[in-house]
């Protein structure tokens, strides 16, 4: 993975939970991401501090959960069957909404710095943040489904569960690397921070990274959907001369 | 070297497609055929998605044919008039093709019968001319010349007989029509240029020489694969130019290296040789749909109407 620290701009923000004792001043190493010609993927560095009047409180340590979300998209997840002597996709479950991409990085094991009530109010696990409603009545294991579409994508680095990917210094400092894989979505990607304190969140931030296609991928992009029958007629023209082109050059090395 | 495909969404090494490209070029300049039915499949190994494989190869193969047509006509081994009458027929098989592409997308098991018309076709072309070439070699190998494959049959009764000079022949021009309309269809279904199909419907149905045969398919495959590139990047926006950029660089040197490796062989030769190739990727799908996947499971997109 390249890091790729492109400007390093910092969004301040502040923000005010139920508990305002504590609040979250937050830097991004790269607030966007360009998906250029020779993007491989890219390493982005988040980092933050503690801001706070009064001493750190007594009790238990703070924790930090960090989660980057690409944009969500309904999905069909199929299972295939034995019929007739051959595999074949039977059963579908549409899952409403399934992240593009999601990671989960946090400053200890998850079960223990965040409490499942708190998961299910902030959705922070990876099954937490994809959304199934209906499936069929025929299918009785409907979780099955989830469950492969989870192991799908964690196969393929799109989503990521990182225990212990947060450093904490003195309770005030924190700083976590979150990998983007190659194969990136184009969109905005919520980045939520949560600091907690016995598994409790007592403060959150979000902020954006912006994921965008640039310079000759966006142009192409672009001319692919707006004017489908030039991209079209495009692809023929450079497909047509470059086979003139090997043929003419085939006949010089001959001569 | 690392490039990002702007439709696909994805990073691939530029090298290797290259190579793929190269490859399946040397294969379509040496039997005529435009490759597609072993490109789309490499494509999804290396792990494009399958829209943009199926698009992609189709306007890769216009490139790859067009620089092998180039070194045919040159040797004037394509038959025009031919070559007209099986795109006239090809471009109508098209058109209904794409219709019942969209059918068959409607009932949702458009893969499968994807996969199962190539398992089908695919072996029992494979078969056929693996046998019929096996028995050519071993005539000439006896010393017997081998059989003129010029037979009086059924084809020869029909009307509208027109004469194909290059071919050699004084036949109707439905059979050559309906061989257009067939590969057509199928070509719309598969997301293949055809030539696979074309090749032994000319040798074994028609009977053209093979010289001819290789040229003339080629001029046909080119129309028909550009028309279907255009409806894709049309309809479905899954034409990705880098990438086909990448294949046809590729494509278009090995075209060349193919069409002279083609001319030094012996037809039964090549015939066997494409046979046996056809027959490979016929067995390799075959498995796909016998043996149970490692993953029972797969995601799709959900198509929004």
């Amino acid at each position: 993975m390249r890091r790729l620290v492109v400007g390093l701009l910092l969004a301040v923000g502040l923000a005010v939970s139920a508990n305002a004792e504590e609040e979250i001043v937050l830097g991004l190493s790269q607030a966007e991401v360009s998906i250029s010609t020779n993007f491989n993927g890219s390493e982005i560095l988040i980092y933050g501090a503690v801001k706070r009047e009064t001493p750190v409180p007594q009790g238990a340590p703070l924790e930090v959960v960090m989660t980057v979300s690409g944009p969500s998209l309904p999905i069909n997840v199929w299972r295939k069957h034995k019929r007739f002597g051959i595999w074949i996709n039977t059963e579908a479950v549409e899952v409403d909404r399934a992240p593009s991409f999601y990671a989960v990085v946090t400053s200890g094991p998850l079960d223990h710095v965040l409490k499942r009530i708190e998961d299910l109010r902030h959705k922070i696990s990876i099954p937490r943040a994809i959304r199934s409603v209906g499936a069929p009545m025929t299918i009785k294991d409907s979780t099955a489904f989830t469950e492969a579409l989870i192991r799908i994508r964690s196969r393929a680095n799109l989503y990521q569960v990182i225990e212990d990917g947060v450093k904490v210094d003195q309770q005030t400092l924190f700083r976590a690397a979150i990998a983007l894989p190659a194969a990136l979505t184009e969109g905005d990607y919520i980045t939520r921070i949560f600091l907690t304190r016995g598994g409790t969140v007592v403060s959150q931030y979000q902020t954006v990274i912006d994921v965008r296609k640039v310079g000759m991928e966006r142009w192409l992009f672009n001319l692919s959907r707006e004017n489908a029958f030039l991209y079209g007629l495009l692809s023929l023209v450079i497909a047509i001369a470059a086979g003139w082109g090997a043929s003419a050059a085939f006949a010089l090395l001959r001569r | 070297m690392q490039i990002y495909l702007p439709i696909a969404e994805i990073s691939v090494n530029a090298y290797l497609i290259l190579g793929l490209g190269g490859l399946v070029g040397i294969l379509s300049g040496m039997f005529g055929v435009g490759g597609g039915f072993l490109i789309t499949p490499l494509l999804f190994f290396v792990g494009i998605p399958p829209a943009v494989a199926v698009a992609t190869s189709t306007n890769q193969i216009v490139a790859s044919s067009f620089s092998a047509l180039l070194a045919h006509l040159k040797r004037r081994t394509v038959d025009f008039r031919m070559g007209w009458v099986l795109l006239i027929g090809g471009l109508i098989g098209s058109g209904l093709g794409v219709i019942v592409f969209n059918m068959l997308r409607a009932l949702g098991q458009v893969d499968l019968l994807v996969k199962l018309c190539y398992v089908i076709f695919l072996g029992v072309i494979g078969g056929l001319m693996f046998i019929e070439s096996l028995n050519a070699i071993r005539r000439t190998r006896k010393g017997g010349r081998a059989t003129l494959r010029k037979k009086h049959n059924w084809i020869h009764g029909l009307p509208f007989k027109v004469r194909f000079r290059v071919s050699g022949l004084y036949i109707s021009v439905i059979p050559p029509l309906m061989v257009g309309v067939l590969v057509g269809i199928l070509a719309a279904i598969m997301g293949v240029g055809g030539g696979f199909i074309m090749v032994p419907a000319m040798i074994y149905l028609l009977g053209m020489p093979t010289k001819v045969v290789v040229g003339t398919s080629l001029f046909q495959i080119i129309f028909v694969t550009a028309f279907t590139t255009m409806l894709h990047a049309t309809t479905n926006y899954t034409v990705d130019i880098v990438l086909a950029v990448l294949l046809l660089v590729g494509g278009v040197i090995g075209a060349q290296v193919g069409t002279q490796i083609g001319m030094r062989m012996k037809a039964e030769q090549l015939r066997i040789l494409l046979a046996f190739l056809v027959l490979l990727v016929c067995g390799n799908l075959a498995l796909d749909l016998l043996l149970q996947p490692d993953e029972l499971f797969s995601l799709s997109p959900v198509v929004i109407k």
